[in-house]
């Protein structure tokens, strides 16, 4: 594996990426969810919340890179913030 | 009908994940690992945190390229889908001709890109190709590969040439699945032939113009051959689109750590508009 270039920030990235869905497919299981309408504009399953939460969660750090010196873990926490949001109330 | 709870079915799509996996998803994650890194060599890595993520994104030069790439790809949207539509319209719909029509708008689709490149980059000069010549001799004075305007007329041109044929065969193919009934209840109602076609074909058409725009969202969005081919970049840097600046960096200067950043931009530019591209159309008709 070392062609892969692993270093500890992004295998712990990928672990916690792999985590949440592991969680999520186990929840789904157990729970099935439906498609509802939270303050998002489009009625949503949980998997689709899930989705616009790391995508927009990507491009919030993104932002902070390119025009902050701002520490990252200030949209971290935002961001985990945003995405359970998302996830109960969207 | 009682839900069967142990599914095994579910295993048969063990080799798909298996494919996706080894296909995509470990190329995606050695990409982000390359993009947090000072790459010298195989065995030789510095960790930079999001340096590289930082420099790309406040990089002028990367900047314009996205720009360009937002410009080209909207404009040869806008051609191709309404004129795709058009040629599907147009179309016969049995006999003889229908064949030779099917088979006439399948051959760009046939010509490798490469090819595609060449024969324009022939077609458009003012000595010996038509298009140029025949531009040149009613007095436009056009010469694609010192003038920038000419460059992207010539670039769209060559793109509308070549992928029209998918919007118009994936329409057309569209239009022959909507049963004769709805067309008999319109001409009962004297419907024009612009009542039948907003309100009965064209909204039959939307699952298939749905994957025509992503399509050609997506492969106008990364096009690289063609231009290149083309134009070359210039003139200056005025056709150089994202996929060039990104092979220039990680291929031309071997600067794999920038590269992996900007690839991971990249894509997921990609996937936000085709997301969006997806949701609003997929929506529209649930909110009617």
């Amino acid at each position: 594996m070392s062609w892969m270039a692993w270093t500890p920030v992004t295998a712990s990235f990928f672990s916690i990426i792999a985590a949440i869905l592991a969680c999520m497919t186990f929840y789904e299981i157990k729970v099935p969810c439906t498609e509802r309408k939270g303050f998002l504009p489009i009625p949503t399953t949980r998997g689709d919340r899930l989705f616009i939460g790391l995508l927009s969660s990507a491009y919030v750090h993104l932002l902070f890179v390119g025009f902050s010196e701002a520490s990252l873990f200030i949209p971290l926490a935002l961001c985990v913030v945003w995405l359970l949001c998302l996830l109960r109330w969207g | 009908m009682n839900k069967v709870e142990n599914n095994k079915a579910w295993w048969l799509v063990l080799p798909v994940f298996l494919l996706v996996a080894f296909s995509a998803v470990v190329p995606l994650m050695t990409v982000v690992n390359y993009s947090v890194q000072d790459i010298f060599d195989a065995n030789t890595a510095v960790f930079v945190g999001v340096e590289w993520y930082r420099e790309v994104l406040q990089d002028s030069r990367l900047q314009d390229s996205l720009v360009r790439q937002f410009i080209y790809s909207f404009a040869v949207l806008l051609i191709e889908v309404p004129l795709g539509i058009a040629v599907a319209l147009m179309m016969p719909t049995k006999g003889r001709m229908a064949s030779l029509c099917l088979i006439l708008l399948a051959i760009p689709l046939l010509i490798p890109l490469n090819v595609v490149g060449t024969i324009w980059q022939i077609f458009g000069r003012a000595d010996i190709g038509l298009f140029g010549w025949a531009l040149n001799s009613i007095g436009i004075d056009y010469n694609y590969a010192s003038n920038t305007a000419d460059a992207w007329v010539t670039v769209v041109l060559m793109d509308v040439w070549h992928w029209t044929s998918l919007v118009a065969l994936l329409c057309y193919s569209g239009l022959r699945a909507i049963p004769d009934a709805f067309y008999q209840a319109a001409h009962i109602d004297r419907a024009s032939n612009w009542a039948i076609f907003r309100y009965i074909q064209l909204p039959r058409l939307k699952s298939v113009l749905v994957i025509g725009i992503l399509l050609r969202f997506m492969d106008s969005f990364m096009i690289y051959t063609e231009p290149f081919v083309l134009t070359g970049g210039g003139p200056g840097n005025s056709t150089t689109f994202l996929s060039q600046t990104l092979t220039k960096m990680a291929i031309g200067q071997f600067d794999l750590g920038p590269a992996a950043a900007f690839s991971l931009i990249y894509f997921l530019i990609v996937l936000l508009v085709s997301w969006l591209f997806f949701t609003t159309i997929t929506h529209m008709d649930k909110d009617k």
